[in-house]
């Protein structure tokens, strides 16, 4: 069929099945827009910042574990849709960026909005592609498709010259690909498998370790059914919360800087560290020399580069998760689970010495209480989404997520500004859930704009800005390890942010006692718009246990048993 | 692994689809991890719609495990091959006055498998291609005529 490029890329939108779109016009895009306007098979959200699109196609990608799509303009379009994209990247978030860029002519010229965008998006794309003839468009963008869902999943850039979508030639859209440099490995080595499951059966102290590749991979009830088969202990990273749900007794919790004290404790003495989807990062292992110190390393991934980059590995399996856990299940058919039952009981002992705790207050309202409150309230319906600070942890460390999925963070780059717009994304993928942003009253206004877009789109999304007039976690930083030399994280002054939220269409709480949290959580799920609930919280409040950047796990600061007094 | 072995030199060919910016793909993945190039020749493989590169770098084996893995994790890497029984040659240019002891030069030039390719008015160009820690020794040899100029080309290397 005979049709203009702008045509060919929402044909092949429309063939990938994706139902909604996230983006910002502009000049070297404008082809697509026109073409967007005149279709029907997508819908399209207007952002009012492309750094949002990306975010809120992210989170919708989060959400329902299929390719999320944004389109952006070229030259500042894009640029602002860089963080964006490194945020999906770092958290192997299946993504495809569309971005529009000046005539071919003109490439290399420095013309009005020209930028490198693929040689920028290069560190931060899991691949990226500049569109060179009309010829290549369809099959480009089936490529960008299938990189982005399959092996180790990640953003994609495709980059069109604005000439190239004007120009007219026939469309088949490939019904496949054949990437001869691209082969995946998706089924684990067989020999290696066996290796391992006899390493469990003979270990004494084994531990699993579930990061976000599970959730990737959608592995979760392969996960949960091996953890009941085997009854091994199992701690969560940041961005695996809600795989085993809250409430498995074999659960120790999260592990790593703001990990419980169990969870820390567990991988400091394991003998066999079971790792599923997970890639060591820095803030889970502390001290790399200390961690995992007298155990053998099992480490299931799909991207054969993370395995053994940081920690030696005794056990490497280069597959699926869900594919080796398939092969993996049955052979452990006859085991012995007694054998673990006194570790369990060391563990156990660990946690009861040193629960996941804080302590409450009637005058003020602790941001853990919060969040255990909201869990109360809300708990298993909600999809949970979060800013970047002590609310993150706080979440992670409080909230009962119940399964993988409900819980959405930027966990790699750590990107403020994320949770607004990744909720929005979430929104739209499940619009009968209760989706709520945690955030702080920094990082909301890194995207608050976005109440614009959900109230013009009324996609009613509740924020709740657990607000202590600071950059809480940077300023924990500062009262631990810089004498309390709170240089620029004081946010005492602050927009009103009920007529914010007002003014740009949403509904505002103000709320300093617990009654009125309550009540405004119920009534902001009545109301069924967008806004922003200002939570007045205890303003010293740290996040504990916390591991100090480059200590050993077993090292950790401990919440204190009774209040003490603060400043 | 020998401690001595730890930044011991590697060669490595990678094999890429021939595609644009496939070149600054592989050296901007280089740059971001913090490992070194050496020398980096390419050339199209002919009849194909591949390219072959040969990279010289330094590192230890969990380096090298580290810089082979990351270059298949690149969408554009067909294949990398990491040099072990491997025949490696390089090339050098050298430009001397014509005033030097052109017979010695062309001697040495030959030494070194290669001769004079060009006698102009003010100079001569000889070129010899020869592993590279040969290559080393006839620049070295070189330095006594006086070169106004010396490229060397990178290691071109193929398994035995
Ligand atoms: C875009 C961006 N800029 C800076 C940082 C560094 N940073 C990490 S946490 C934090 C403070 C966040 O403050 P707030 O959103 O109020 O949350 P709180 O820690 O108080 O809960 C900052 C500045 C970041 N993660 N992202």
């Amino acid at each position: 069929m005979q049709m203009s490029g702008a045509q060919m890329v929402c044909e092949a939108i429309i063939a990938e099945g994706i139902k909604i779109v996230f983006g910002y016009p502009g000049g070297a895009i404008m082809h697509v827009y026109d073409e967007i306007y005149k279709q029907n098979g997508f819908e399209h959200i207007l952002t009012r910042h492309e750094q949002a699109a990306v975010h809120a196609a992210d989170g919708y990608a989060r959400a329902t574990g299929e390719v999320g799509v944004a389109m952006v303009t070229s030259g500042p379009g894009f640029t602002n849709a860089v963080t964006g994209l490194a945020t999906a990247y770092m958290d192997s978030i299946p993504l495809v960026v569309i971005s529009g860029q000046v005539p071919l002519s003109l490439i290399g010229t420095d013309g009005f909005q020209e930028i490198d965008a693929v040689g920028i998006s290069r560190p931060c794309t899991k691949h990226n592609f500049l569109v060179r003839s009309l010829e290549e468009l369809p099959r480009t963008l089936k490529e960008a498709f299938y990189l982005a869902r399959s092996g180790r999943p990640g953003p994609i850039l495709v980059d069109i010259p604005k000439d190239i979508t004007v120009e007219i030639g026939s469309f088949s859209y490939p019904d496949s690909v054949s990437i001869p440099s691209y082969k995946p490995t998706y089924k684990g080595n067989n020999r290696q498998i066996e290796k391992a499951t006899e390493a469990i059966k003979k270990a004494k102290k084994p531990l699993f370790y579930i990061g976000g590749g599970v959730v990737l991979s959608n592995a979760y009830q392969l996960v949960r059914e091996l953890v009941e088969k085997t009854q091994i202990p199992v701690v969560e990273t940041l961005m695996a919360r809600g795989v085993m749900g809250a409430k498995n007794p074999l659960l120790l919790g999260m592990l790593g800087m703001h990990g419980n004290y169990a969870s820390n404790m567990a991988m400091s003495e394991t003998d066999l560290v079971i790792s599923l989807g997970a890639r060591f990062d820095d803030r889970v292992t502390g001290k790399l020399s200390e961690f995992a110190k007298y155990a053998d390393i099992i480490h299931v991934d799909i991207d054969p580069a993370n395995i053994a980059k940081l920690v030696d590995v005794d056990y490497p399996i280069v597959g699926d998760i869900s594919a080796v856990l398939q092969k993996m299940l049955p052979l452990l058919d006859n085991i012995n689970t007694d054998r673990y039952q006194t570790w369990r009981e060391i563990l156990k002992r660990y946690d009861e010495l040193h629960p996941q705790s804080y302590v409450d207050s009637d005058e003020v309202i602790k941001p853990q209480w919060a969040i255990e409150r909201l869990g109360e309230l809300v708990g298993e319906d909600a999809i949970i989404t979060s800013d970047v600070g002590q609310h993150q942890m706080w979440a992670a460390q409080h909230y009962p997520f119940d399964r993988p999925r409900q819980w959405i963070n930027s966990g790699g780059l750590g990107t403020m500004g994320f949770g607004f717009p990744a909720a929005i994304g979430a929104k739209k993928a499940y619009p009968k859930k209760t989706v709520i942003n945690i955030t702080g009253d920094g990082s909301i206004l890194m995207n608050m704009q976005e109440l614009v877009t959900a109230a013009e789109y009324k996609i009613p999304v509740i924020n709740i800005i657990l607000n202590n007039h600071f950059l809480g976690m940077v300023r924990q930083w500062q009262t631990f390890f810089y004498e309390k030399r709170y240089s620029e994280t004081d946010l005492t002054f602050q927009p009103n942010w009920k007529a914010l939220a007002e003014a740009c269409g949403g509904i505002g709480y103000d709320v300093t006692t617990k009654k009125g949290f309550d009540a405004a959580v119920k009534d902001a799920i009545k109301q069924n718009k967008v806004c922003f609930m200002n939570v007045a919280v205890n303003r010293f409040e740290n996040v504990l246990p916390m591991v100090p950047s480059g200590g050993a796990l077993f090292n950790m600061m401990l919440p204190p048993k009774t209040e003490i007094g603060e400043e | 692994m020998t401690n001595n072995a730890t930044n011991e030199k590697r060669v490595i060919s990678v094999i890429v689809m021939n595609e644009s910016s496939v070149l600054s793909r592989i050296t901007s993945m280089f740059a971001a991890r913090g490992y070194n190039i050496e020398s980096l020749t390419v050339a199209p493989i002919p009849e194909s719609d591949m390219s072959h590169m040969t990279i010289e770098t330094r590192g230890n084996a969990k380096v090298m495990e580290q810089i082979t893995k990351q270059l298949h994790k690149l969408i554009s890497v067909y294949k990398v091959i990491e040099h072990e029984e491997m025949i490696e040659k390089e090339m050098v240019l050298a430009k001397f006055p014509i005033a030097e002891n052109l017979a010695d030069i062309s001697v040495l030039a030959s030494a070194y498998n290669g001769g004079v390719v060009n006698v102009g008015k003010d100079m001569i160009i000889v070129m010899v291609a020869d592993e590279p820690k040969r290559i080393k020794y006839f620049i070295e040899a070189a330095q006594r005529y006086n070169p106004c100029e010396v490229v060397r080309g990178g290691v071109v290397a193929i398994e035995r």
